[in-house]
């Protein structure tokens, strides 16, 4: 069964634990700035949002690499990055529309979330369930989905620019 | 049912490939005209700066990747198309029949009308085969003179600079990346890349090129001399048309096709630097030779070849840009909509420069320097044409609120 990434920002204390365990995950030291998720404030701290990439099924990053670095693992739906054939060119960080596959000036290559292959550490690092891993019918994916629709670039019965 | 793709860059690549999903049964067949497996132009920058082998440049890695597909790949050059027979004739002699033919055949270099522009020692850097060139033309400490500051010109550029030559940028037009960055963004691009010792000439032409004892020197009018070992050329590129002679299909700057992505003659379609479609932002047709747009029309042109009727929305304007790491962006109608206001911050010594354009409440272009998180999030307000209601104030004042504004406009009302 496929899972995703349950994000309720409600719930969200912005104490910033995924993005600290997220960037041990992936760079193996705590370093937020360089973290796969990001929490977002709103009204000087009284709000914040989680964010990072949903796996979106159209995936404009994956569709846009000129050399095939990106490729969709099929056993956790996630899209993920290879970074020996990443050159760095960054057309995915302009292509996708929700701003989640970012450029690292250090590794020269592009980073996203690879739901740590199965057992992403953010959710496991959330003291309060804001961020939680589970089965992909739940994480309102059909939300996600409409907004893909509107974000495509096939969206027929469309007049350009509308 | 015969397809056949002509062009194996991204746009005939994904075509091809795309075709083989929507039909099993049909004939695929992918036409090429340079002696390499299909590669990607976006890589050879990374080839000259040796981040990557020429292998690393290839659009698809796994050994037999057409084959398993059953695409068949053919080293060959269309000459000319019989739109009676349905056969297009190529220049090795044979011909092939389709019944859906794809024009990908992408765009090449040109070089402006100067005497000695054919001098050896002068490169476009477009093909594998170029960038060989130039890399056996270019040792350590060698002069080279860089003609065209455009998008392709600083690519090359920061490739260049990392094989550590004395480089010389030349540009006839008064600022660096005059067609996707604005006065102050070229300004600052400019002065980012002198001081990191790349000389850089705006406003300057070059009016000849004359060699002696393998040493090049051009003629740049009152700017006076420049001598380099090697010259490359980035002044721009054109669309290759030449095979459409006769065929009655029609062209304006590139071949001109609908939102199917077909062309006025039944069964031809064409895709990727070679076509001229739906622009998103204005609604009238344009080429936008950029890898998205590649990638998308090939995609598209496929499914409609197939028969699955899909119309495309049109192809945005935008790029990505990295001048020896100082990274900008662009996108949409950063010059701005009539009528239209506009958002900036601009931090001159800082090197940091973000401009916004609204139509009414709805954000349609931007330029980004030193910007390189969730600058995606710009595509998606301009692709999705989001009301920004009373966050179009917040931005007005401080653009770079723009991932709040799309978390609170975009992301929670979908």
């Amino acid at each position: 069964m496929l899972k995703s990434l349950l994000i309720d920002p409600e719930k969200c204390t912005s104490c910033l634990q995924c993005e600290m365990a997220c960037s041990f995950e992936h760079e193996g030291a705590f370093n937020p700035a360089k973290s796969r998720i990001k929490v977002f404030e709103f009204e000087h701290g009284r709000r914040a949002i989680p964010y990072t990439c949903t796996q979106c099924a159209e995936a404009w990053c994956l569709h846009a690499c000129p050399v095939e670095a990106l490729s969709r693992n099929t056993e956790t739906g996630a899209v993920e990055l290879d970074e020996a054939i990443c050159v760095g060119c960054k057309v995915c960080t302009i292509a996708c529309p929700f701003g989640t596959i970012n450029y690292n000036a250090d590794s020269g290559k592009v980073a996203k979330c690879d739901l740590c292959g199965g057992d992403p550490q953010c959710a496991e690092a959330c003291p309060t369930g804001a961020i939680t891993y589970v089965d992909a019918n739940w994480t309102g994916l059909e939300r996600m989905k409409q907004w893909a629709v509107k974000t495509d670039s096939q969206a027929p019965n469309q007049s350009p620019g509308a | 049912m015969d397809y056949v793709v002509l062009g194996a860059g991204p746009a005939g690549v994904i075509a091809a490939e795309t075709l083989r999903r929507m039909d099993r049964g049909g004939r695929v067949t992918l036409v090429g005209d340079e002696p390499e497996a299909p590669y990607s132009r976006m890589a050879i920058p990374y080839l000259l700066a040796e981040t990557v082998e020429e292998e690393g440049t290839h659009l698809r890695h796994g050994a037999g990747h057409y084959d398993a597909r059953q695409i068949e790949l053919r080293q060959d050059r269309a000459a000319g198309i019989d739109v009676a027979d349905a056969r297009v004739r190529l220049e090795g002699g044979e011909s092939l029949a389709y019944d859906k033919l794809l024009i990908a055949t992408g765009s090449r270099p040109t070089r402006p009308p100067i005497p000695g522009m054919d001098l050896p020692g002068i490169e476009s850097c477009w093909t594998l085969e170029d960038a060989r060139r130039i890399i056996a033309g270019t040792r350590e400490g060698a002069r080279v003179v860089l003609m065209g500051a455009g998008f392709i010109g600083c690519i090359v550029l920061e490739a260049l600079a990392r094989r550590k030559v004395e480089l010389t940028v030349v540009e006839m037009a008064p600022r660096m990346l005059a067609r996707m960055m604005d006065d102050v963004g070229g300004d600052m691009i400019e002065r980012w890349c002198e001081a990191r010792g790349v000389a850089v000439k705006t406003g300057t032409r070059v009016e000849a090129i004359e060699r002696n004892d393998d040493v090049l020197t051009l003629k740049l009018g009152e700017a006076g001399e420049l001598e380099a070992d090697l010259v490359v050329c980035a002044t721009g590129v054109q669309p290759n048309l030449e095979l459409l002679e006769g065929s009655g299909v029609e062209t304006e700057f590139g071949i001109l096709v609908d939102a199917r992505l077909a062309t006025n003659v039944e069964n031809i379609h064409a895709a990727g630097d070679v076509a001229q479609g739906p622009d998103f932002s204005t609604g009238a047709r344009a080429v936008h030779a950029i890898q998205p747009t590649a990638s998308e029309h090939g995609r598209i042109a496929a499914l409609n070849m197939a028969g699955r009727e899909t119309a495309y929305r049109g192809s945005l304007s935008m790029n990505v840009l990295n001048t020896l790491g100082l990274i900008s962006s662009s996108f949409g109608l950063w010059e701005g909509a009539e009528g239209g206001e506009r958002a900036v911050a601009a931090d001159r010594e800082g090197f940091k420069y973000l401009r916004l354009e609204f139509r009414d409440d709805v954000l349609v272009g931007a330029l980004a320097l030193g910007l390189t998180q969730h600058v995606g999030v710009i595509r998606g307000l301009v692709q999705t044409g989001v009301r920004l209601g009373a966050w179009k104030d917040r931005l007005l004042r401080d653009p770079h609120q723009v991932m709040h504004a799309y978390l609170e406009r975009a992301r929670s009302r979908p």
